[in-house]
């Protein structure tokens, strides 16, 4: 066994024991223990759980990969998945929380009507469910590589551990471990960076340094034929690039396992600043992601160019085994590369490696890599736990207690969650084992269905009294039948022939259009039927105002 | 909720100086209170917009003529400015809110009056 695999070892096994202690210290035996952890997070606690909930597989060992070969353009996903969360913060988390229930399925249904409660519930396990499988198989990465464990037991592995903590804590558990896995994640993503930056610029701030070496990295590249690194607009056209960062922008606002977090604080004023901390805790990745992007990509380019195949730094040959890297056939020395295997380049390496790799790169020694390695598990897992536990909700709390059993006692609806949650773990080991080839292409489907479905009804429900049942049900569906129409013209994962982009516009901005037409569909359906009744304005009215109004004062 | 019923009377008398108006029936501050938090929203949801969408996107190529610290500054905007930017917003309307909150008299609070 190699230094770094048993430092991973180390740092996994000892991260899991921690997440099992916590499990067993936050089990719960009521449903709102399990749904909304007793409404007790603090904020910062809170904003933590958030931050881990949100950063995923994709944001740890993906994002800062895509950022190196997009150059600029790269911005989609840093702006788009921060920018969500002023909306959030804005528009709904504290009249959601206000209104406080379990799901968000139920604020629809109470708001509108029982219809387009159970339509948001399948689209919430839909949209769940092609997220889950991403991290799934992003976990199984972590372990093919540093544990050298079968990618299907390393999946089994982690699903086990997840089951123990999400079955018997349910939001409570999965909250106070994400709390601990934020922790893992970002130190594991801070002190490689913080590394690299240091020995590159000689200071140990990323954020602040990687533009001193962003010439260079224009010049590099230029040598290997890469478009100029801080030149907009060289990955995606300016249209494409506003919309896709409005969509995931409006998509973060509206996915489900985001928002339902806000459901757990003690207050309105508690979500409001639990966005705040969850934002400072993203933002710490978020600002440094590029950095790492930059400066892996400027090591990566300084390390292989002109070198001979066979005198290749060792990083490649470690994550050669993989398949991960792969040099091309017959080649003599390194002088193209590129992420993109059918682009017949010398050297291709996966988006996904460049942060797991990037202490390699950098050669930086055995502990740190290890520590990267309970990083990216951590992202994995508690994005799926976060996950798993919207699709047991809308499954037992808005479908199977409303349409098969009525009458559940409380001890058998905690029974039943339970149940639910099992069976989503499992299907989700299913698919992190056998993960169906489209992945990627499925989570930007998962954006543009949460920004064209659940967003624009959530932001007329709150601030737009008129809004209605007749409204809510045809905006929903047009903006769902147009948006999912868009992308299996343009994507070739459903079996049929891939079609042009119409406009330079690619299927994962499409949901900003498709935001906009269930709005105006909204709004206009609305206008043409009755208004709401008297009481579900008067629901409408009370969110607003955080508590009943004291007239006596109160010292500030 | 103690004031459910739609008051048809006139305005409340404006607040002064974190003080609360005494006509506790009356539901005038309610259009008010939400006015304010409609005002402060707009208004930090344009600076949203304008960092984001417009430094980060619109303009970028523009402010890229400008380098500072090797970063150009369409690109800083886009990959680091602008998330400031959405922390500094978040924060502004949280302490903006409390202050209104305690203004209308509907911040959440404990039994002893304290910060629930």
């Amino acid at each position: 066994m190699s230094d770094i695999q048993t430092w991973a070892l180390i740092f996994v096994a000892a991260s899991f024991a921690l997440y099992i202690v916590i499990a067993w210290r936050s089990r719960v035996r009521e449903t709102k223990g399990f749904f909304v952890a007793e409404q007790n997070i603090p904020a910062v606690a809170n904003g933590a759980a958030v931050a881990a909930d949100w950063m995923s597989a994709a944001s740890f060992i993906s994002m800062a990969g895509l950022i190196a070969f997009l150059g600029s353009d790269g911005s989609i996903y840093l702006m788009g998945w921060t920018g969500g969360y002023v909306l959030l913060a804005l528009l709904l988390a504290p009249y959601l929380r206000k209104w406080g229930k379990f799901t968000v399925p139920e604020f629809v249904g109470d708001r509108f009507s029982e219809t387009v409660r159970s339509v948001s519930a399948v689209v919430a396990i839909i949209v769940s469910f092609t997220y889950v499988v991403g991290q799934m198989s992003g976990g199984g990465i972590v372990f093919s590589r540093f544990l050298q464990v079968e990618q299907a037991w390393g999946v089994a592995i982690a699903a086990a551990v997840i089951f123990a903590y999400a079955v018997f804590g349910g939001m409570k558990g999965i909250t106070w471990t994400q709390v601990a896995q934020y922790t893992v994640l970002i130190v594991a993503y801070l002190i490689p960076a913080w590394a690299v930056a240091q020995t590159m610029t000689g200071f140990p701030v990323p954020q602040i340094t990687f533009g001193e070496i962003l010439a260079e990295l224009n010049r590099i590249g230029a040598e290997f034929g890469l478009p100029v690194y801080t030149e907009a607009f060289t990955a995606r056209p300016q249209i494409d690039v506003f919309l896709v960062t409005m969509s995931l922008m409006i998509g973060t606002a509206g996915l489900p396992h985001v928002i339902i977090r806000f459901y757990t604080t003690k207050t309105v004023r508690g979500a409001r600043y639990s966005a705040l901390w969850a934002l400072i805790f993203i933002g710490l990745l978020y600002t440094t992601a590029p950095a790492v992007g930059a400066f892996t990509k400027l090591n990566l380019l300084s390390g292989v160019q002109g070198a001979a195949v066979d005198a290749l730094p060792s990083w490649v040959q470690n994550w050669m085994a993989t398949g991960l890297v792969t040099v091309g056939d017959g080649v003599q020395t390194i002088s193209t590369i590129s992420n993109n295997p059918e682009s017949g380049a010398d050297l291709i390496i996966n988006n996904d490696i460049l942060v797991l790799a990037s202490p390699e790169i950098a050669g930086l020694p055995a502990p740190i890599i290890g520590l990267v390695a309970a990083g990216g598990l951590a992202a994995a897992m508690s994005t799926a736990a976060g996950l798993l536990l919207v699709i047991s909700s809308s499954a037992s709390h808005d479908l199977y207690f409303r349409y098969v059993d009525h009458h559940a006692s409380e001890s058998r609806r905690l029974l039943v969650s339970r149940i639910a949650m099992g069976l989503a773990v499992l299907v989700a080991i299913y698919f992190g084992i056998n993960p169906p080839a489209f992945v990627a292409q499925v989570v930007a489907f998962a954006f543009g269905l949460a920004a064209s479905t659940f967003f624009p009804i959530l932001l007329l429900g709150i601030f737009w009294k008129r809004a209605n049942a007749a409204g809510a049900v045809s905006g929903m569906l047009a903006g769902l039948v147009f948006t999912a129409t868009y992308m299996i013209y343009t994507l070739p994962v459903f079996g049929t022939a891939a079609n042009d982009h119409v406009l330079g516009i690619s299927p994962e901005g499409i949901g900003t259009i498709g935001a906009v037409v269930n709005l105006v569909v909204t709004v206009v359906v609305s206008l043409l039927t009755r208004p709401p009744a008297h009481e579900v304005q008067e629901m409408v009215e009370n969110i607003r105002y955080p508590a009943e109004r004291r007239t006596e004062v109160t010292p500030a | 909720m103690a004031d459910t019923h739609e008051g048809p009377g006139g305005a409340a008398p404006p607040p002064d100086d974190g003080a609360v108006p005494a006509a506790g029936r009356d539901n005038g501050w309610r259009t008010e209170y939400w006015k304010k938090n409609l005002r402060l929203m707009v208004a930090l949801l344009v600076v949203w917009f304008v960092v984001s969408f417009g430094a980060g996107i619109l303009f970028v190529e523009q402010l890229n003529q400008i380098v500072i610290a090797g970063f150009p500054l369409g690109f800083w905007f886009a990959q680091q400015g602008s998330i400031y930017t959405f922390i500094v917003l978040i924060l502004i309307y949280a302490l903006r809110m409390d202050r209104l909150d305690d203004e209308y008299g509907v911040s959440e609070r404990n039994e002893d009056g304290s910060r629930a």
